[in-house]
């Protein structure tokens, strides 16, 4: 038998032992994320320059800009933002606010959750088979901006349909007591305080599919093109793809290793910025609905 | 005079209480039978052998009741005994829960309002629905009032603010507000938000107003201003408030439904109810005996 004090002591001593563990882990995670960063950083800083970001590769991509890259991934981003969007939104809402509850919409639910896990060499294949051949985009912007998007339409499903659910049954009720159509209800009182959270999460999923490399691999990036995109149907330069030949590809990887970080640095400030606007915009529009 | 809430549940006071406030009572509604002499008694709502199923649950049990126009009537009973239930038939809300069953008959000036033909919409215009909770959407005071004429295809400016005037005015809260039409529902007191979600039902002009509580989460004060305000309405509207405060429903009805089980035990003039109630059930629980 324990007395009371050791029992006490022992209790104390195990809360400090959890809570020390539980502390170290996220030193440890923040320390490695902080490592990645800083090296990035450090590294790519030095390169970064307006001629950088707004120049042409020139000389077997040794030296110049990664002007093409940065507009390529831009309009990938833009093209796969449209797909994914407005599709998802009107998934969610038709998931949320239309369809009858059941195994159904269970069964649905789970299989979005998978897809946004599915590893996105996998949407990269689908792309290529959809898109480049049956479709016959060829290898290009519409193909890789397509898959993009596919690989996006999950989580934005997801958090749109997170993003309705935050509305508060009071409203939906109110609107619908005094006459309003289901649908008038949904446009006017629905997604306006919802439209923070689906922008959130949207700009979220575009931010990763804007970092992928694997979908736009086989369905239009190109190794090098030192000019614009100038339709739909022609091939890009892309910064994560840009990064992965700087890095392993190229024959003189010792002489593009600035290059490499330059780039990685200008991929990371992108979805940072991204993100950014999404912390931006959630915070002022949570200030508008929440006084 | 504030009133406890509550029926006491202590044996002894109740009798106490009956003894005092039953000439309050009395000359109260003697005042009311005069006025009702002079007005034609026409019945509004009629149901006849209503049951209600949630699911497998029935929550309601052939119910046959008549609610006159231009009076207020009360339903009573104790939690879970039908009176929301039955409310929410009135205007179809109940419509909203899956798997729900009415049987028997509802009718508004003598039409049935279960009929396929009935225009859902329409019938929540004409029958309005005040919430336990004031449910403010989150927009302007000016848009919620505004909210329900807009949806039924108001756009002019003058006769939008012509509505919101006078069914702020009818609602007794033009005067607070009129400055600050442009700030947030939700910036006024509980009882003001209640109020403003009465003038929100009355902007589209209903005949009959439901109620389901609707003083249950405001303090004695609010409480006061909303029971005038439904008495001054009644001259216009068909008033059907669910209350949990008897007292309440003695000050404000003028006909009572006391509901237990999902069964309508009594109804009939408030004064008798409360003075001699045919069924001692019904006297048990105006008594606080029970409930």
């Amino acid at each position: 038998m324990l007395t009371k004090e050791e029992n006490h002591h022992r209790r104390n001593v195990s809360e400090k032992f959890a809570f020390l563990s539980l502390r170290l882990s996220l030193f440890l995670v923040m320390f490695i994320l902080g490592v990645i960063l800083y090296d990035i950083t450090a590294k790519g800083i030095g390169v970064l320059s307006w001629d950088f970001i707004t120049k042409m590769p020139k000389t077997g991509m040794t030296e110049g800009g990664i002007f093409p890259a940065i507009v390529g991934t831009l309009y990938v981003t833009v093209l796969a933002a449209l797909l994914a969007v407005p599709l998802g939104v009107a998934s969610a809402i038709f998931l949320n606010e239309y369809a009858t509850q059941g195994k159904i919409t269970r069964l649905i639910r789970i299989s979005l959750r998978n897809l946004a896990g599915v590893p996105s060499i996998v949407f990269g294949l689908f792309g290529v088979a959809l898109f480049v051949q049956i479709m016959g985009f060829r290898a290009s912007l519409l193909a890789a901006g397509l898959t993009l998007g596919l690989l996006t339409l999950p989580v934005t499903v997801t958090a749109a349909e997170e993003a309705l659910k935050t509305v508060p049954k009071s409203f939906r009720e109110g609107g619908l007591a005094l006459g309003a159509t289901k649908w008038q209800m949904i446009r006017t009182l629905v997604l306006p305080p919802a439209f923070p959270g689906m922008l959130t999460g949207v700009i979220l999923g575009l931010a990763r599919a804007a970092g992928e490399t694997a979908p736009i691999l086989f369905t239009g990036a190109a190794f090098f093109l030192p000019f614009l995109p100038n339709s739909p149907f022609s091939q890009f330069m892309a910064l994560p793809y840009h990064l992965f030949i700087m890095a392993t590809q190229h024959h003189n990887i010792s002489a593009v290793r600035p290059i490499a970080y330059g780039t990685a640095f200008v991929l990371l400030a992108m979805v940072f910025l991204l993100n950014l606007g999404a912390i931006i915009l959630r915070y002022r529009y949570r200030k508008r609905f929440q006084r | 005079m504030i009133i406890a809430d509550k029926p006491q549940k202590n044996s002894e006071l109740p009798q106490e209480i009956k003894v005092k406030e039953q000439p309050r009572i009395v000359t109260k509604l003697s005042q009311k039978a005069k006025s009702s002499n002079v007005v034609q008694q026409k019945t509004k709502v009629k149901a006849e052998a209503l049951s209600f199923y949630y699911g497998p649950t029935r929550a309601l049990t052939d119910i046959s009741f008549d609610i006159i126009a231009n009076e207020v009537t009360a339903l009573i009973g104790p939690s879970g005994c039908g009176k929301t239930t039955f409310l929410r038939i009135i205007n179809r809300m109940n419509d909203l829960i899956l798997g729900s069953r009415v049987e028997g008959k509802v009718s508004i000036d003598g039409k049935d309002i279960y009929e396929s033909s009935v225009d859902v919409v329409e019938l929540r215009r004409r029958v309005g629905l005040v919430f336990q909770q004031p449910n403010p959407f989150p927009k302007s005071i000016y848009e919620n009032v505004a909210y329900g004429p807009r949806i039924h295809g108001i756009k002019k400016r003058a006769i939008l603010d012509e509505i919101v005037e006078k069914s702020l005015t009818q609602a007794a809260l033009w005067d607070e507000v009129k400055d600050r039409l442009k700030e947030f529902g939700l910036s006024l007191s509980g009882g003001q938000q209640q109020r403003l979600c009465i003038a929100r039902v009355l902007a589209v002009r209903p005949e009959i107003i439901l109620m389901d509580e609707p003083t249950s989460a405001l303090d004695p004060v609010a409480t006061q201003r909303i029971e005038d305000l439904i008495r001054t309405l009644a001259s216009d509207y068909t008033i059907i408030i669910v209350t949990h405060n008897m007292q309440q429903a003695a000050r404000i009805s003028d006909t009572t439904a006391f509901f237990l089980l999902g069964e309508l035990v009594e109804w009939g003039k408030t004064s008798q109810i409360f003075t001699r109630p045919r069924d001692s059930k019904t006297e048990e629980y105006i008594t606080g005996r029970f409930g």
